[in-house]
């Protein structure tokens, strides 16, 4: 066989050699002389940016005691590339940590998956939100530790256990926190919840930046531009708060072993001076580096730690709501102060029947606040939604709950808190679509007496017994005090007017005051200062809410209160006792040795809750 | 004429020599580059890396000396037993090697780890040229082919065994080896065609026509099998008044509808393409009958099997490619962006070579390399630290170093006496070739990421003394050419 036979098939190969040569010397020129972008890359991947950290605000209670500051923790680093003969043994006692731990963290770091720009040369976290007492180890033998750093930053510090709900915590960035706002980058730490959230902006401050050159080896040369482009950080501003750390803290003691809500508000500037959540946990459990199994475990106990129920939580009333329906009533003329209704135990109408309890009858209005007669507000309501002013049962219900909006329900009330609750205020279109139109005072009865579709938050509760207080106007409800002495949003001055008249909200008030003197609320009676209360027995599907709205003092009140115990029965049960211990002690300052002894026992009463999902 | 006598130093190709002595030396300033902290002394230290290249490549110079001083017959006698032994020792490096980033190819002899997939490119060309150079091979014979490719197969399968992909994907140059020898064209190219179509409807494939309803890649595809039918049919036939009639069939009537197209109706041109390479099928049918020349029905098969191939492209990348791979594809056509996950490396190497600008950065002073922005960066992405320390004269001198290699490789490989000379002289300058064009082709973004090192010039023992191996074999094999006659 001729071996020449395919000869010229070297040219092809020749060829196709002499084109790569071409192909690749064309893509050279045009990458390493054309383009100027792998240039100004390259400028960018040899600065180095080191952030600074700047200082987050603290928070002060409205007395400027201290109730969240700043703590160091430290942050091992570790470049790859500087480590030699690491002695680990030594290294993971110091730090007390096992090999297993060390050597699956270093696993993480070199992960290129997990850790998409991780590069041996530079510098990567080993851990991170130490404590002191974690490093102080490490931190004498360093020295021996080639390769490893100790960064400083800080967490919160919690002087008090208290307030965790209305604080909020701090945590790590989400990628959707990065993409929302290009402040953030990986690693930082952003508010997650209440107010730590609400005013990041103004806690956080702004971050610095030192832009340094890089040489060949990695080696710091100095300032880039005589940092020129160097931004110093700009510590956070420290908010003033308006809760008193002390009521605060007395609330949490007398909701243990209870589920439910105390809120206090002042009534003039609509401050809130404490906002109970119960169950509650210690704010300091969700800082440093357990915050992740603890919140695992906070977000898994069937009693809800986590939910902040004053403005998440969403329940019946029960009859504090009577008061929002006598000055319903008496605005649109359906009752004056002396009209007089039957009460037989209950309102009774055909086959219907709301139950009250055995008092005298019939009654006129203040009685029937004072001993919070069913039988009365069910009259009202039946007669205000028949009434032939307004038409028909729907154009009845709408001023009705335009009402209750301009009191306040049914919509959030814009709390300076994120995730804060709605409520229910029927309107006239619900029940049009649930009862096809054919419905009236009868069908909705439970209105009146803050039961079936009505549910209010905590908050909107304390606010409604704010609003009395005031005579007929409420400031939203809010929980910062000042920033640098100015409060920093105009809405939190604005007083809300209700429209209904001063003199029916005396008339509210002097039944409110009766219940105290001898009616409901009797345990809330103080000789020193004269309180007004309303009791409320929210029905459920199990035992009954136990519900108490108060101010005090009558004239000049300088608190309004909601204390929402769940299960708790009635309203004297346990609302009336811990509202009266609250309006004590921020009244009085302090409580009374007999009220100490009071509330150490208040906060020994256990409500088995079982072990319902809640 | 006694093969004792043979007079190594005066017949050895020194050029070559020369070439790869110059290549070593650039690979070993690149490997110091690409360290730091590298500084005097240390610099020779078996501790460092450059250290310890110095002295592989002072092995390997010695294994040269010692290959070259073996004689022709020694590897044309031996080359099966040479072949079967490296089989099994691929094979039990399957089973006796440590897991190392994921493959299995690694063997621990001492202080030292060996990669046989490294030495296994020679055995393998052994064995093919001493195959090839039977009296009786025949290419175009299928049992010999089989067999032939066996040869190369076998090796191949093997490596993909132990998780190396990339170094398994270097024995697909022996089809070139081949096809030098006899294999027919056809097998090349349409070879080259498909992966030619794949490209270009994949990277195109979302690129609209101007304001027509069909994209460029479509187009483009099917505008290459238009221009290829009256071309083919011209290879089949030099009848160049049908091949003109042809080319008229396929070119007028598509630029009328273009015209038509873009100035007032628009309609799918892409549909007018296909309906005129179906025409030219039939009729080069008709004119195969007509003429008894059956060699027509072959081009008329490539343009409908074109046609079913690239609609069925899509699909198949939609449909049946993993993730991954599709990423990879993507990444590669430059279809996403996406600097933190498959196309990091590609990205910052090539921040890293177009940053050398003209004259580079200068001996130990580019940041990317050394800050290592670019990963495995005296290894496979060595031409990085050219590129970006020494700039488009130093990448440019590295480039055609290799080429000129590889040409004076063909040449030598050309003037063999026998075929086992020639055929071993092409595997060896297709396996440069191969590596040279993966590897730099990567770096430059132009190819996917395949780990497949630079001959001479990455770090690392294996790959430079296997090069040194099947090297020094053929310049021995050269140096005895005048023995046959």
């Amino acid at each position: 066989m001729n071996i020449h036979k395919y000869d010229n098939r070297k040219y092809l190969i020749g060829a196709m050699a002499v084109l790569v040569a071409v192909v690749y010397l064309v893509r050279l020129f045009s990458i390493q002389l054309l383009d100027h972008g792998y240039k100004d890359a390259a400028d960018s991947n040899a600065l180095y940016h080191k952030t600074i950290y700047p200082m987050r605000g603290a928070l002060m209670d409205r007395n400027g005691k201290l109730i969240v500051s700043n703590q160091p923790s430290y942050d091992i680093i570790v470049t790859m590339r500087s480590v030699h003969d690491l002695d680990t043994l030594a290294f993971c006692q110091s730090l007390g940590i096992t090999k297993e731990t060390f050597d699956s963290r270093m696993a993480d770091v070199k992960n290129l998956r997990r850790n998409p720009g991780y590069s041996s040369w530079t510098r990567q976290v080993f851990m991170s939100q130490l404590s002191a007492a974690d490093v102080s180890d490490l931190k004498q033998n360093l020295y021996m530790f080639d390769g490893f750093e100790i960064d400083n930053r800080t967490i919160r510090r919690y002087e008090y256990a208290a307030g965790a709900h209305m604080l909020g915590d701090l945590g790590e960035v989400s990628k959707a926190d990065i993409e929302q706002d290009p402040y953030y980058s990986k690693g930082d730490f952003i508010g997650k919840q209440g107010v730590e959230k609400y005013y990041e902006k103004e806690l956080r401050g702004s971050k610095g930046v030192e832009v340094l050159l890089r040489d060949a080896h990695g080696r710091i040369q100095g300032h880039y531009n005589d940092g020129e482009l160097d931004v110093e950080a700009v510590a956070g501003k420290d908010l003033k708060l308006s809760v008193d750390i002390d009521l605060q803290m007395l609330g949490e003691k007398l909701m243990q072993n209870k589920i439910g809500s105390i809120v206090a508000i002042e009534p003039a500037t609509g401050e809130i001076l404490c906002m109970v959540s119960s169950p509650t946990y210690d704010p300091s459990l969700l800082t440093g580096r357990h915050r992740g199994e603890n919140y695992t475990e906070l977000a898994a106990r069937s009693d809800k730690p986590l939910l902040n129920r004053p403005i998440q939580g969403t329940y019946p009333p029960g009859s504090t709501f009577k008061t929002s329906q006598a000055l319903t009533f008496l605005q649109e003329g359906i009752i004056d102060q002396n009209t007089m209704f039957p009460c037989t135990n209950g309102f009774v109408f055909g086959r219907l029947k709301v139950g009250c309890h055995s008092h005298s009858s019939p009654l006129p209005l203040l009685p029937a606040i004072a001993t919070s007669c069913n039988g009365y507000f069910c009259w009202g309501y039946y007669r205000m939604i028949g009434a032939s002013k307004y038409g028909s049962p729907q154009a009845a219900l709408t001023v009705w709950k335009d009402y209750m909006v301009d009191m306040g329900f049914g919509y959030a009330l814009g709390v300076d808190l994120p995730g804060e609750a709605r409520g229910m205020i029927p309107n006239a279109d619900y029940y049009d679509r649930h009862y096809r139109r054919s419905w009236n005072g009868l069908t909705t009865i439970s209105n009146a007496i803050g039961q079936g579709e009505v549910t209010l938050t905590p908050l909107q509760i304390a606010n409604l017994g704010a609003t009395i207080a005031n005579r007929g106007f409420y400031i939203k409800p809010h929980v910062l005090r000042n920033v640098d002495d100015q409060h920093p949003d105009s809405i939190y001055l604005e007083k809300h007017y209700v429209g209904v008249d001063r003199k029916n909200y005396e008339i509210v008030v002097n039944g409110m005051r009766q219940a105290v003197l001898e009616g409901t609320c009797r345990v809330a009676n103080n000789p020193d200062y004269m309180v007004c209360g309303k009791t409320g027995t929210a029905e459920n599907r199990g035992k009954d809410h136990s519900v108490f709205m108060g101010f005090a003092p009558m004239d000049n009140p300088r608190i309004a209160i909601s204390v929402y115990v769940e299960n708790g029965g009635f309203g004297a049960s346990y609302g009336v006792p811990i509202g009266a211990l609250m309006m004590e002690q921020y009244i009085k300052g302090g409580l009374s040795e007999e009220s100490m002894a009071a509330a150490d026992e208040m906060s020994q009463r256990k409500i088995d809750y079982g072990k319902e999902r809640r | 004429m006694g093969k004792r006598g043979v007079d190594i130093l005066g017949r050895i190709d020194w050029l070559t020599i020369i070439l790869v002595l110059i290549l070593m030396v650039c690979g070993w300033f690149s490997i110091v580059g690409s360290s730091s902290d590298v500084f005097g002394p240390s610099l020779f230290s078996f501790d460092t890396r450059p250290g310890k290249q110095l002295v592989w490549i002072g092995c390997a110079i010695v294994l040269g000396i010692v290959v070259i001083s073996i004689t022709r017959d020694f590897f044309s006698s031996y080359a099966y037993i040479i072949w079967g032994l490296m089989m099994v020792l691929l094979l039990a490096t399957i089973f006796l090697a440590q897991e190392h980033k994921g493959s299995r190819s690694w063997l621990d002899i001492g202080p030292v780890s060996l990669q046989p997939a490294e030495f296994a490119k020679f055995a393998t060309a052994l064995a093919l040229a001493k195959y090839v150079d039977r009296y009786s091979f025949n290419p175009q014979d299928m049992n010999d082919l089989a067999k032939a490719f066996g040869i190369f197969l076998l090796p191949m399968v093997l490596i993909v065994a132990q998780n190396e992909t990339g170094s398994a994907l270097v024995y697909v140059v022996f089809i070139l080896v081949l096809y030098r020898e006899g294999l027919t064209g056809t097998i090349l190219f349409l070879g080259a065609l498909a992966i030619v179509f794949f490209i270009v409807a994949i990277k195109y494939g979302q690129v609209p026509f101007g304001i027509q309803n069909f994209s460029v890649g479509t187009f483009v595809v099917l505008l290459i099998i238009q221009l290829l039918i009256p071309v083919m049919a011209w290879f089949v036939k030099r009848d160049s008044r049908f091949c003109i009639w042809q080319a008229v069939l396929q070119i007028v009537p598509l630029v009328m509808g273009l015209l038509v197209a873009t100035l007032s109706i628009p309609f799918k041109v892409t549909v007018l393409q296909t309906v005129l390479i179906v025409t030219s099928c039939v009729w080069m049918i008709f004119k195969g009958l007509k003429d008894m020349t059956h060699r027509y029905f072959l081009v008329s098969a490539v343009g409908v099997l074109s046609i079913v191939y690239l609609f069925s492209v899509d699909y198949a990348f939609e449909n049946i490619l993993q993730d991954h791979q599709r990423t990879r594809i993507n990444v590669i056509l430059g279809l996403e962006d996406d600097p933190l996950k498959a196309g990091y490396n590609v990205n910052q190497s090539m921040i890293a070579i177009g940053s050398g600008g003209f004259a580079g950065k200068g001996f130990m002073k580019g940041t990317q390399t050394k800050l290592k922005y670019v990963p495995e960066q005296d290894t496979d992405f060595i031409f990085c630290t050219v590129g970006e320390e020494q700039g488009f004269l130093g990448s440019a001198f590295v480039l055609l170093l290799y080429i000129s290699l590889v040409l004076r490789l063909l040449v030598l490989a050309e003037r063999q006496p026998t075929v086992f000379g020639r055929v071993y002289g092409y595997s060896v300058l297709c396996i440069l070739l191969f590596h040279v064009f993966v590897n730099i082709g990567m770096v430059l973004g132009i190819l996917p990421v395949i780990g497949i090192p630079l001959p001479f010039f990455s770090y690392g023992g294996s790959s430079l003394w296997g090069f040194t191996i099947l090297l020094s074999i053929f310049l021995r094999i050269d140096c005895e050419r005048l023995a046959d006659y």
